[in-house]
């Protein structure tokens, strides 16, 4: 049974009906494409070749392309990888733990947030890949394969092979997820479309028909597959962070990394999560569905999560000094005043101070302050995993060592692909997929729309 | 009479009043074929009867199958395959094994699951559906009632889905 309650807000405005719903949504699968579409695609698929060039060059040449160096051996890829893997939580967070939690106003946002998860789960594994150097032999390293050697097999002990079964695991587990939640959209498609679109999207379908013991087991493994990501999406990132933390590099060696590094990825995941839907809910006129209370509730996780990872930084520090290891000391006091100062001051400016700008009520609810805000703490994430990465390794223990990084323009160029990549595929997702659950938003319709209450 | 051929469709707008029609028919001693959704419609399954779904067990065996391989597979390869040292530690060194073993679990369970899902309610990519009303993946319930289950008595059973809140009631036959 509905509840429909007084006090709350409608989850979806403009007194929507059912009907309008679908053909909200649907309008922009069955429309030609528009102008300003071709326009980004053909944007961001510049942007993706520039970037494949500088890509083809660091597999012909070597990863020496890079500005890595005997000292310094993870550097950018390592940071763009966690960055993406990052950006990708809070698809999993909105999909799977709000529905754990029944918040309803989840409904108008999931289906976008899962794609950018999958489509940042598939940039962030661009970067081990490639840094294997040679990615076409990288099977027999990363996979537990029988060869020749022996077999010679992968070594369990190691936290990056746990990555490997990670993040594969956790990009199947969400493109099911995904997947599952399209089909009875696909299906609202196919029963509007005719000719070629109908034999294509009946495919996409599955021959979905809205049986009410099909809606019975599709809850069932909505309910069964948000309880299994939940503790998976808190594996990627505990287990990405194993892969600094079980070592022994000071400014690594930290045992609070996992709890640090999954709030970071879920601060960094809703501001990507902002910055695409307040573009999509512009473009495709979809106000109503993606409210003003979407974008606050949004805001007040970011408040939160960038508080958590504040308080880690200065845990970090705290935890340092306390410590008293001398080359633990020195690593936390080299990233404040080295010679990387200006990273790590671009980290505290934009994580930690710039999202509490959001305790103000005006700043919170207004779309330009949450849109430049939202970039800005991207920008501050990606500061962060540089800052760990690069100043952890680049005074080493022996001072003879000590170098800096520097990067070249094949560095830029892997990332500006990953960049072409992620929009382009989210720019396809956008035109071909209903960009809302239209199923899932019609049953909260009813408790939530001004009309049907009134 | 042949069975599922022809069929009386009940067609609701709202779902509350859907659930409610649901309960009065089967009251009324009206077997009903299948309720077509939009979109789910929380407690229609309790009304229609329907058993509870029994895929959280398939999601827990083929969670346990996951967990049982992962851990074979790295005891195998780790301490009896090919046993090296690695650090000075065990060759059976269990902690280092959760993490994969973990991961493998929650893998072999969704996949498992969503198979089980994909063949009992036969989802494929080749399947072309019978569907009563278009509508019923737009804005309307479509409750089909099969007149071979019901004696044929059409008469009544369009009174009693009239009498219960459908907006329309139609006739559906299929060759």
């Amino acid at each position: 049974m509905q509840v429909t309650s007084s006090v709350r807000e409608p989850l979806v405005t403009g007194g929507k009906t059912i009907k309008d719903v679908t053909n909200d949504i649907a309008r922009h699968v069955e429309g030609k494409p528009t102008k300003g579409w071709l326009l980004a695609v053909a944007v961001s698929l510049g942007v993706l070749t520039i970037g494949a060039l500088a890509l083809v060059a660091t597999l012909w040449e070597g990863i020496g392309m890079w500005g890595l160096n005997k000292t310094v051996g993870w550097a950018w890829d390592i940071t763009n990888f966690v960055w993406w893997v990052g950006i990708g939580h809070a698809g999993t967070l909105i999909s799977a733990v709000l529905l754990l939690f029944r918040q309803k106003w989840r409904t108008s946002i999931n289906r976008a947030a899962e794609a950018m998860t999958i489509f940042a789960v598939i940039c962030a594994a661009q970067f081990p890949i490639i840094h294997m150097g040679r990615p076409w032999l990288g099977a027999y390293w990363a996979l537990p394969l029988p060869n020749t050697y022996g077999s010679l097999w992968v070594n369990f002990n190691s936290p990056l092979l746990w990555d490997v079964f990670a993040i594969s695991t956790y990009f199947t587990v969400s493109l099911v997820f995904w997947y599952i939640g399209l089909i009875p959209d696909f299906a609202t498609i196919r029963d509007r479309a005719k000719g070629l679109r109908k034999v294509i999207y009946g495919a996409l379908s599955f021959g979905w028909d809205g049986a009410a013991k099909t809606w019975m087991r599709y809850e069932t493994v909505s309910l069964i597959l948000a309880g299994l990501a939940t503790p998976l999406v808190l594996s990627v990132h505990t287990i990405v962070s194993f892969d600094f933390a079980t070592s022994v590099i000071p400014g690594w060696h930290t045992t609070i990394f996992p709890p640090y590094f999954v709030a970071g990825a879920i601060f960094s995941g809703f501001a990507m999560v902002l910055t695409l839907m307040i573009i999509t809910r512009k473009v495709y006129k979809l106000e109503d569905y993606v409210t003003m209370t979407h974008i606050e509730l949004m805001n007040i996780v970011i408040i939160i999560t960038g508080s958590i990872v504040g308080i880690a930084y200065i845990t970090e520090f705290f935890i340092a000094w306390y410590s008293g290891v001398a080359a633990e000391q020195y690593a936390f006091i080299n990233r404040a005043t080295g010679p990387y100062w200006w990273a790590y001051w671009s980290m505290m400016t934009c994580n930690v101070i710039s999202p509490q700008l959001f305790w103000f009520k005006k700043i919170r609810t207004s779309i330009v302050a949450t849109f430049i805000l939202s970039i800005v703490v991207n920008i501050g994430m990606w500061f962060e995993r540089f800052v760990i990465i690069v100043t952890s390794l680049h005074r080493d223990y022996l001072p003879s060592s000590w170098a800096m990084f520097y990067p070249t323009m094949y560095d830029v160029g892997v990332y500006l692909f990953t960049f072409g990549l992620f929009f382009t595929l989210f720019f396809l997702f956008a035109k071909f997929f209903p960009v809302i659950n239209m199923a899932e938003v019609k049953s909260v319709l009813k408790s939530s729309s001004e009309k049907v209450n009134k | 009479m042949e069975r599922d051929k022809n069929f009386v469709l009940g067609v609701f707008d709202d779902e509350d009043v859907l659930l409610n029609a649901v309960k009065e028919v089967r009251s009324s001693g009206v077997k009903i074929h299948e309720v077509y959704s939009p979109f789910p419609v929380h407690g229609l399954d309790e009304v229609l009867g329907y058993r509870r779904s029994r895929l959280p067990i398939a999601a827990f065996l083929f969670g346990m199958l996951g967990t049982t391989l992962a851990l074979l597979m790295q005891f195998y390869m780790m301490k009896w395959d090919w046993p090296m040292i690695i650090g000075g530690k065990d060759f059976g060194n269990f902690p280092t094994m959760v993490p994969v073993g973990f991961e493998l679990t929650v893998l072999l369970a969704a996949l498992g699951m969503v198979a089980v899902f994909m063949v009992s309610s036969d989802l494929k990519p080749y399947k072309i559906p019978r569907i009563f009303d278009l509508r019923s993946t737009d804005d309307k319930h479509i409750m089909a009632i099969d007149l071979a289950y019901n004696d044929g008595a059409e008469d009544k059973i369009k009174e009693v889905l009239k009498s219960s809140g459908a907006s329309e009631v139609n006739n559906k036959s299929f060759e």
